[in-house]
């Protein structure tokens, strides 16, 4: 103690130094926009880079899984090709319309960091600004939905998870196409609820969910996952227990989905609601 | 010290209000700004204790932080040079050492001397303060020459000041 004492009295200017100094650069970082993006910045990267190093030595744990699973949609993609491929054969097809334009463009990444135990959990993946991804940009599996990009960095980018109760996604019911939005209520991993499907709408248990496509982050009808419940909630609508397809647990190869459309769509629409106004 | 404290608070006041009225407009070619403020703590008594010097380079960064809107900027860069000051001071001690009731002044150790002094601790403030606003290392030279440039002007105003006021 005594020692601790004279410590502190021999180096007091020192120490208060760099008491204020750190206090100094808390409130510079804290109250001006520029120096605390960069710092943000930095700390993500750092961050990421550890979850890098992490991650690759976890991979190796799982290429057999990962293995089957692309093996899997290997051949999901070949079937899809060859159907395709059959039905233009039959009429020919010379008909230049943007409707057959490419609109979404996929943008492959690994997952290095990923959370499900908080309320709102988020994902860190592999590719960043430099690998042209950007806000607000969806991301998938091959077995179903993800989450959405909500930060990027050079390297390195976060994206807000399916399991993470802020966020609300548009979807589907697959075989008769009702409607509701989808939200995470932070209990069970493995369940989302979907809300909003009216009283009518025919369910049975087992049924897909997939993405509605009217929120222009997602493709129309990427995998959501299946029914496992529901119940009457106030009388007027459903709300439907869903088990997720992909399980949150171990994914770790993903998709960027970039619509090449959005900001046409977005400027349409933004028009309209003008001329509402 | 108690009975000078008066003083040094309307030399607080003054300086601030010439920076932000006078000198925080003047940007030559967009790129010399004077930061003559850290005058005052260039002008506090030998005596002046440590702890004090930290408050004081504290006070008056802040000070400045608030009329210019950038909190904790000025702040750090202040601290930091008053915290070089006693180790500056100790390295340029005269043979038998600093007098009593003197100031660390022209009058009182001579031009070169001040000049000497003034400028160790202007650059170290500079370079510090322009480092912390561009918050990265790129562009390194780039920075360094602002700084160096702009440290030149304040030494030169601080050191007119000095000559032609006589506190």
């Amino acid at each position: 103690m005594q020692n601790l004492i004279r410590f502190l009295i021999r180096y007091h200017f020192l120490l208060l130094f760099i008491l204020i100094e750190a206090l100094s650069i808390f409130l510079l970082i804290q109250n001006n926009n520029y120096q605390n993006t960069k710092f943000v910045d930095f700390t993500r990267n750092i961050k990421g880079y550890f979850f890098q190093q992490s991650e690759k030595i976890n991979n190796y744990f799982h290429l057999r899984e990962e293995n089957q699973k692309l093996a899997k949609e290997n051949v999901e993609l070949r079937n899809f090709i060859e159907k395709n491929l059959q039905s233009h054969t039959d009429t020919l097809k010379t008909v230049s319309d943007s409707v057959y334009d490419q609109q979404y463009k996929y943008i492959q990444a690994n997952i290095i960091n990923n959370s499900i135990n908080k309320q709102h959990n988020f994902i860190t993946i592999d590719k960043g600004k430099e690998d042209g991804i950007k806000n607000e940009m969806g991301v998938i599996s091959p077995n179903g939905i993800v989450g959405i990009i909500r930060g990027v960095s050079k390297h390195f980018s976060t994206a807000i998870s399916v399991l993470n109760s802020e966020l609300k996604i548009s979807a589907q019911l697959k075989n008769s196409g009702y409607y509701g939005s989808l939200n995470w209520n932070a209990r069970d991993y493995r369940f989302v609820q979907l809300k909003d499907i009216p009283l009518h709408a025919k369910i049975n248990k087992g049924d897909t969910i997939v993405t509605s496509g009217y929120s222009s982050i997602f493709p129309e009808g990427i995998m959501i996952g299946f029914i496992e419940d529901y119940e009457e909630k106030s009388g007027r609508f459903l709300e439907i227990k869903v088990k997720l397809a992909n399980d949150f647990k171990k994914i770790s190869n993903v998709y960027v989905v970039k619509n090449l459309f959005r900001q046409e769509k977005k400027s349409l629409e933004n028009i309209n609601e003008n001329e509402n106004d | 010290m108690i009975n000078r404290l008066p003083r040094y608070i309307i030399v607080f006041i003054v300086l601030v209000l010439a920076q932000i009225l006078l000198f925080n407009n003047i940007q030559l070619s967009g790129y010399l700004n004077p930061y003559i403020y850290i005058l005052f703590i260039l002008v506090l008594p030998f005596e002046t204790p440590k702890w004090g010097l930290l408050a004081a380079g504290f006070i008056l960064g802040i000070t400045i932080d608030l009329f210019s809107h950038t909190i904790g900027m000025h702040a750090s860069a202040t601290v930091f040079m008053a915290y070089l000051r006693p180790h500056i001071l100790r390295n340029m001690e005269p043979r038998d050492g600093y007098e009593p009731d003197t100031e660390p002044s022209i009058q009182d150790y001579g031009f070169a001397w001040f000049l000497k002094y003034s400028a160790i601790l202007t650059l170290a403030h500079h370079i510090f303060l322009f480092y912390i606003e561009v918050f990265k290392f790129e562009g390194f030279f780039q920075t360094f020459s602002r700084a160096v440039l702009s440290a030149l002007m304040s030494i030169l105003v601080i050191v007119l000041i000095k000559i032609f006021i006589r506190k």
